[in-house]
């Protein structure tokens, strides 16, 4: 019988599996184990992590291994950086993405660039996990996608999950990686299930996957929407449209030949983000396949994002900022012009 | 004269050739970058460290390759007295590919990691985190290595001297921050930009030891280092030590440092030179003679010059080198593989 588990426990069995393997791998980061030096806390009641996601960890490695932080996103962030550069293979925990702000510069400028800068003499092997993703009412400065942005900065690796399979041999390999990898996590998927085998594998970064194949379009999704794409396509075989989703799993590197194969043969693509419209890697994967597969496509490349405002509070208007299956129906009726694709 | 064997002020008489011969370099190097740039030969932004020897030379005598230090824009100093050679570092200057980061880091971000310099930075105020996360892994790995942070006074007013000196505190971590307060950030006096009398002071912030220091008086730094130094590797925890010093030319070259004061630049530069200062020390003290010293001066020149030229005579780097080095590998898989 496949093992279930969830993409929270994906998660957690990834860094216990890679702090078996590596005595070099550390944790760091806000209540990574929590309550660090509460006299009275056994490990057992410690957090794991604001969602629990590394819940459990101190037991096995102590807290010379799961460092729980200050609130210091730039102190913690970018001595995680030199840790890397002299020896050790850290993990450090950015609570949520939307916090960058307050380490960008330790990330940007010192983790990315100093290999480049040092002419190739330094390595930063480096993961940062981090947690994004609309739909669960925490608002404009918790809820971003703001993945595109680290795709922007050379030097670092970008990685955006959509399962609990692939959350474990993507967090696997970006932490074996030698360089500074950035590692996303929807706050939404933590308690979806998906099969996961037990023990030990990776995903190779830069590596896509073909999710559902198809034949008439395809339709890149970015971390949750993969499964917002999956869904329509499930709708759009009623109408006899077999759509191609496919999940590129990083987006730096990207695998640009999977999205590029998949329009050859369907000619339509459609990329479904839920990051903000603009500079986005929505635009740059359009950007890409109009330069490189300009002659495979019989339609305009679409685009299904959230709009160019921040992630509101109210439920009623959250729900109308995210992608859904059915604005992907529209895109695609107006795409093979039949009205009754939206009714579906 | 009689050359005493004995130490003074636990300056060995070999350790005290080995910091005036720093000393020297740093000065001749910085005094040459500063021609080579007024001809136009330098591309790009230089900071020089020329009047500051004391602090990087005092504090370095201390370290070995095992420990790390952490730069400012102000780097080569910090380069110098952590062992760079002085050929990669003017060829890193003229963005040469035999440069000591082959001509991708330039004066603002020289490096040598296997010397334990982790970096000249862009940044002000970059080096708190990034000291604090090399003395973690000398923690962690008991490696029993230190970690030194050198930043300016314009640094200490950055968020990330709070952030970086209170995590290198409550984790204990071998670290030692050495301000280098030459009065001015870029163009604005200390005095105006900083809510306290001394840096130093607000080590008792983080119960941390906190001293101030006669920055331009090798001995008095390297005294305060040994101390902070010595705390540090018997795992005591940081120290924040102030050295109160002067730059002898401006915040970067073509600055025309009207808001230095003559007086102040004249005592500085002629009374107080932190060389001339140590040579007369030296000599006084019987731990060096004039000869030797004299010797070590022509050599340094001419180690200097050489420099110069093998910058010089270096090739440039060339665009096959240009997107190398950005990551330890990239890869993807070829079209039709999947």
């Amino acid at each position: 019988m496949t093992r279930m588990i969830t993409f929270s426990q994906a998660i957690n069995e990834a860094l216990q599996l890679a702090m078996r393997k590596d005595e070099n791998v550390i944790l760091m980061g806000e209540d990574v184990a929590g309550g660090a030096e509460v006299d009275h806390l056994q490990d057992e009641e410690a957090w794991g992590g604001v969602m629990g996601v590394t819940a459990g960890l101190v037991q096995e490695f102590g807290r010379d291994r799961i460092l729980d932080t200050p609130i210091s996103e730039a102190g913690y962030i970018g001595a995680a950086v030199t840790t890397a550069a002299t020896g050790m293979r850290p993990v450090a925990e950015l609570m949520f993405n939307d916090f960058i702000g307050s380490c960008l510069d330790e990330v940007m400028n010192q983790g990315a660039k100093l290999r480049y800068m040092f002419g190739g003499k330094a390595k930063v092997p480096l993961t940062i996990r981090t947690m994004h993703g609309a739909g669960f009412r925490a608002a404009a400065q918790h809820s971003q996608s703001l993945y595109g942005m680290f795709t922007a900065i050379p030097g670092i690796k970008v990685v955006v999950p959509s399962t609990p399979y692939d959350a474990k041999g993507l967090l696997l390999a970006a932490i074996e990686d030698d360089d500074p990898v950035v590692f996303f996590e929807d706050k939404t998927l933590y308690n979806v299930k998906g099969e996961v085998p037990e023990g030990y594998y990776t995903i190779p970064l830069g590596q896509g996957e073909i999710k559902r194949p198809g034949s008439d379009l395809t339709i890149v999704g970015i971390g949750k929407q993969v499964q917002t794409a999956l869904t329509a396509a499930e709708q759009l075989v009623k109408k006899g449209i077999e759509a191609e989703v496919v999940d590129p799993r990083s987006l730096s590197p990207l695998d640009e030949s999977i999205i590029l194969d998949s329009i050859m043969k369907t000619n339509r693509l459609i990329i479904v983000d839920e990051a903000n419209p603009r500079c986005s890697i929505a635009t740059d994967i359009s950007a890409m396949a109009a330069d490189k597969g300009f002659d495979y496509l019989d339609a305009p490349i679409k685009m299904i994002t959230a709009p160019h405002c921040p992630v509101p509070f109210s439920p009623a208007l959250e729900d109308i900022y995210l992608p859904t299956p059915d604005k992907i129906l529209k895109v695609v009726s107006e795409m093979i012009e039949d009205d009754s694709i939206v009714k579906l | 004269m009689k050359i005493s064997e004995e130490m003074v002020q636990g300056i060995t008489s070999e350790k005290a050739k080995w910091m005036y011969q720093k000393m020297c370099e740093i000065r001749m190097f910085e005094d040459r970058v500063h021609e080579l740039f007024g001809q136009g030969l330098l591309p790009g932004f230089i900071h020089l460290y020329a009047g500051e020897e004391a602090v990087a030379v005092g504090v370095c005598a201390h370290l070995d390759d095992k420990d790390s230090i952490t730069s400012t824009h102000r780097g080569h100093g910090h380069c110098i007295a952590k062992g760079c050679e002085l050929d990669g570092m003017m060829a890193e200057l003229y963005g040469k590919a035999t440069g000591l980061c082959n001509g991708k880091g330039g004066s603002m971000h020289i490096a040598d990691v296997e010397k334990g310099m982790l970096g000249a930075n862009g940044i002000v105020g970059g080096g708190f985190p990034l000291a604090t996360g090399a003395g973690l892994t000398a923690k962690l790995k008991k490696t029993g290595a230190v970690a030194v942070c050198f930043f300016g006074d314009g640094a200490g007013n950055h968020g990330t001297f709070h952030e970086g000196i209170n995590l290198a505190a409550i984790w204990n971590l071998p670290v030692v921050f050495v301000a280098e307060n030459n009065g001015y950030a870029e163009a604005t006096p200390f005095e105006y930009a900083s809510s306290c009398t001394n840096i130093a002071d607000r080590a008792e912030a983080y119960n941390i030891p906190g001293e101030v220091v006669d920055g331009k008086d090798v001995t008095a730094v390297f005294d305060a280092a040994q101390r902070a130094v010595e705390r540090a590797r018997k795992g005591e925890g940081p120290s924040l030590i102030e050295c109160k010093t002067y730059r002898n030319y401006g915040h970067f070259e073509g600055d025309a440092q009207k808001y230095k004061t003559s007086e102040d630049k004249k005592s500085h530069v002629e009374e107080l030179d932190a060389l001339k200062t140590f040579r007369d020390y030296l000599i006084r003290q019987e731990l060096v003679t004039e000869v030797d010293l004299d010797e070590m001066e022509r050599s340094v020149k001419e180690a200097v010059e050489k420099s110069v030229k093998f910058a010089e005579e270096s090739p440039l780097p060339t665009a096959a080198d240009l997107t190398k080095d950005v990551y330890v590998s990239y890869e993807t898989p070829e079209r039709g593989e999947q």
